[in-house]
């Protein structure tokens, strides 16, 4: 009837205390590969099959373990050593808070990990067909009856032995079963390889949707648009329809001294720098002529600008016109603006411009210093400057 | 049922898990006929009616995502509303689910059989319906991502220290192993349903769902060591979770939150609802799939009893709230509990008591406890008062606070109660499909509970 070689020879029975005392001798006559199969786990068979306690229980201590240390780590490495935050006057590692985030992370890790290595080390999952399957064998002690199976593959396989044990205990039904005809799945078989094809358009598809198109798309693509003004956006509420407002023409704020020379292309007089040429006052000119000069005149004043043709360049800083204007004449072209440079009182503060001013001096004077500079500079960097 | 004769039973010995006999085979059958059967109307009517509901609450939600949670009736000083109302209630309703599969496990309740799965099942779509809440409140539920620590962009991390930080490690970890622990406990069953059927689609599907298992005892052995450690991770978790969740209002400063009181009170007020939800539930999948053997009166009993406990210990904490408020002398602390009380919110808090502690207080009576009628209808009350209990706690708290001047009212809009409706719907669409399409009931724990499955003396036993 079969050809298949002989896989096991299994007994069935109908009442728990019969099974027991029937794999109890089995087990006591020196069968190692066998195994019993119930529809629920019977009390004392660990005893009568003479198995050791399951060692899962150190794989849940493992990993719970591995567990803990990762969110404490994690805590400590986020909070106080990539970023540090203070965060409500707690301390950077602030123990207390960090515990329950390191149950949760415990009690994840040691569960999920212990299923996972229960289904692999025990159950050899993937793997999931078993010679047993699909027998009425199988039916029965899904169902309401148990059974105990011989493997053929053991060293002390005598089936005759055995079917006179299986009787002797009482056992309702003795079945052999065969081992099933091997079925072999070649890797690259074109169903499956269509398969891959497909899975990798619809996956390339939907990321490209969701990450070039989705993210774009309102309500998703972060609330860009939203019913307010905001800078460099046209509006259709002022007559000039510029975003960006510039205080209203003729006011003048509390405390406030307006600029005298305001519209005189070349002003009668000019005003002294009242700033000097501090440490300070030169690092926020720095930064402020980097800011708001720097884009047309070049990041040293060489008009060298980075606007590529898109406006007129301006001539370098470090003419001899330049050089020689007084503070208050380039402090004018600075708050009224020269020919095509705009003005920049609305965007830089009094105070900023005299800084800018002391800078372009730094750089213009770095620029064309002479013999007799460079020594007073070494003489100055050798001294400290005192 | 048999009211009479069971009213004289005699609770000093142990009542039979399982009534009437069963045989082994027939608790199977029993067990997977909604599965094997054609669905009938009834089912029909009852997925057509949650179906609607959840649609509305899809509608819903997708106004709220379009328009920004403006549409909700969320304000200054409101800002916590019916999004965090709904949450804690339908996290609350989930931890009977693990307080019946894991900790009455560790206790060795044996009649938790018959109603560990389908309780289980109800954690875990009661947390998907909680989570909803919060991630939705968020405004951008698609950037939820970041609230995980991951190295972004930004360089930003997520900050350890925030209650609100706990609650997403909870929560996600709450559901991660609700759903391990119930997968771990379906595994035999879709093998018995794997050699009963004999539809060739659904035994593909068995196959895959029950990863090969064999019922052997040497697969057995560790799944048993497995359900344990499962069942003791998932105790004091689930205590964590509601901890945390009263966290997110007793770590803040804000009168009427800030009481040690609240981890355990609100441990014990989600026992309490959760198992008001579950009894609900119970009640009716045992009538329509007639499994009244199997999750029995007793069963039901029993889970009033709880219910009656744990209303008390709620009670109980109400008091102590109360009682705080006067003994700590803080003027604003003493405010805020009047208010509650007598205020404008007032209706409120008195539905609350009367529907939490009053009514509960009827199961001391055996009559009530044992009759199917009395214990809906206030199983239902129980849901309704814990819904109000949140309410009480977040709305009257956050309206009057220190500053006079910032005190403000909150009336939620159609928008909030149509995710709420949602909310609903969601979760009986989930049940309903679950009882269709899994085993309600533990098929391989039940038959392991009935009379006579056990080795009467057990041989060379090293078992527990
Ligand atoms: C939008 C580009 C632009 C920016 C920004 C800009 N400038 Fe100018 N600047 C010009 C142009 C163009 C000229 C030449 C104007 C002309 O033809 O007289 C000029 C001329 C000048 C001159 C006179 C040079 C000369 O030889 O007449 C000075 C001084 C000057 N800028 C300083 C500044 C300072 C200081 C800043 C930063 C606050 C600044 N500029 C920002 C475009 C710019």
């Amino acid at each position: 009837m079969n050809n298949n070689p002989l896989f096991a020879v299994a007994a069935v029975y109908d009442n728990p205390d019969k099974i027991i005392s029937a794999v109890t001798k089995i087990a006591n006559s020196g069968y190692r590969k066998f195994d019993v199969n119930t529809p629920y786990p019977l009390h004392g068979m660990d005893g009568a099959m003479k198995l050791k306690s399951s060692k899962l229980g150190f794989i849940t201590l493992f990993f719970g373990l591995m567990g803990a240390a990762t969110a404490l780590l994690l805590a400590w490495w986020t909070l106080s050593v990539d970023y540090p935050l203070i965060i409500g006057g707690k301390p950077f590692f602030a123990l207390p808070a960090f515990i329950p985030v390191t149950f949760e992370l415990t009690v994840l890790l040691a569960t999920v990990s212990t299923v996972i290595c229960m289904l692999t080390f025990f159950f050899r999952f993937p793997a999931n067909s078993y010679p047993i399957h699909d027998t009425q064998y199988m039916k029965d002690v899904s169902g309401d009856k148990f059974g105990v199976y011989v493997e053929a593959a053991d060293s002390r396989f005598d089936l005759t032995e055995l079917t006179i044990l299986f009787n002797e205990t009482g056992a309702v039904r003795i079945d052999q079963i065969y081992l099933p005809a091997k079925e072999v799945y070649p890797l690259f078989q074109p169903k499956f390889l269509w398969f891959l094809f497909s899975v990798f358009v619809i996956t390339s598809i939907i990321t490209y949707f969701s990450l070039n198109k989705l993210m774009y798309m309102e309500p998703f693509d972060w609330m860009a648009d939203q019913q307010k003004q905001s800078v460099q956006k046209m509006s259709a509420f002022y007559s000039d329809e510029f975003g960006m407002r510039t205080p209203v023409k003729g006011t003048v704020a509390r405390g406030f001294i307006p600029y005298k020379y305001l519209g005189q292309a070349v002003p009668a007089d000019t005003m002294k720098n009242p700033l000097p040429p501090t440490s300070s006052v030169l690092e926020l000119g720095k930064k402020k002529f980097l800011t708001f000069c720097s884009p047309c005149h070049g990041n040293f004043a060489d008009g060298d600008s980075r606007l590529r043709g898109q406006f007129v360049n301006p001539p370098s800083l470090h003419t001899n016109r330049a050089r020689t204007m007084t503070d208050g004449f380039i402090y004018h072209i600075i708050t009224n603006g020269q020919n095509a440079m705009p003005s920049y009182s609305s965007q830089v503060t009094r105070e900023e411009r005299w800084s800018i001013i002391n800078y372009l001096r730094v750089l213009q004077k770095a620029k064309n210093a002479s013999d007799a500079d460079l020594k007073m500079a070494k003489k100055e960097s050798v001294s400290d400057g005192k | 049922m048999d009211n009479k004769e069971n009213i004289a039973l005699d609770y000093r010995y142990e009542l039979p898990v399982v009534e009437g006999n069963l045989k082994k085979s027939d608790i199977d059958d029993l067990i997977a006929a909604p599965l094997e059967k054609k669905a009938n109307k009834n089912f029909y009517i009852s997925l057509a009616l949650s179906g609607t509901a959840l649609l509305i609450g899809v509608v819903c939600i997708a106004i709220t995502l379009f328009n920004g949670i403006g549409v909700w009736g969320n304000n200054q000083p409101v800002g916590w509303a019916f999004d965090i109302v709904n949450f804690v209630f339908w996290v609350g309703i989930g931890h009977a689910g693990t307080l019946i599969s894991a900790i009455l496990f560790l206790f060795r309740q044996r009649w938790r059989t018959g109603i560990a799965r389908f309780a289980e099942a109800m954690t875990i779509f009661a947390v998907m319906c909680a989570a909803l809440f919060p991630v939705l409140h968020t405004g951008r539920p698609w950037l939820a991502g970041y609230l995980f620590p991951y190295p972004n962009q930004n360089g930003l991390w997520i900050n350890f220290n925030s209650p609100l930080v706990w609650d997403v490690f909870a929560v996600s970890t709450y559901f991660t192993v609700s759903l391990v622990f119930w997968y771990i406990g379906l595994i035999p069953d879709f093998a018995s349903l794997r050699d009963r059927t004999l539809s060739k689609t659904k035994k593909i599907i068995y196959s895959i769902l029950s990863l090969g298992w064999r019922h052997s005892h040497r697969q057995w052995q560790h799944y048993e060591k497995a359900y344990m450690l499962l069942a003791g991770f998932a105790t004091p978790l689930v205590l964590s979770v509601h901890t945390i969740v009263s966290f997110d209002f007793a770590v803040s400063v804000l009168p009427g939150w800030h009481t040690t009181i609240f981890p355990p009170y609100f441990v014990a007020g989600a026992i309490f609802s959760g198992f008001a939800m579950v009894v609900t539930v119970l009640l009716f999948v045992r009538k329509i799939f007639h499994l009244e053997q199997i999750i029995t009166l007793n069963h039901l009993e029993k889970m009033n009893k709880v219910i009656l406990a744990t209303g008390m210990m709620v009670g109980y904490a109400y008091a102590m709230e109360f009682f705080m408020a006067w003994y700590s002398g803080v003027p604003t602390e003493q405010f805020v509990f009047i208010n509650r009380a007598f205020g404008p919110y007032a209706w409120a808090y008195w539905i609350m008591i009367s529907c939490n502690v009053l009514f509960p207080q009827l199961f001391w009576f055996k009559k009530i406890r044992r009759s199917t009628t009395a214990m809906l209808v206030i199983v239902i009350l129980v849901n309704v008062g814990m819904w109000f209990e949140r309410f009480v706690i977040i709305v009257t708290s956050l309206h009057r606070d220190f500053l006079p001047s910032s005190w403000g009212m909150y009336s939620p809009t159609l928008i909030d109660f149509g995710i709420l409706l949602g909310s609903f719907g969601l979760f009986f669409t989930l049940v309903i499909l679950f009882t269709k399409s899994m085993p309600a009931v533990s098929m391989s724990e039940v038959k392991a509970v009935t009379e006579g499955a056990q080795p009467q003396h057990h041989g060379v036993s090293d078992h527990e």
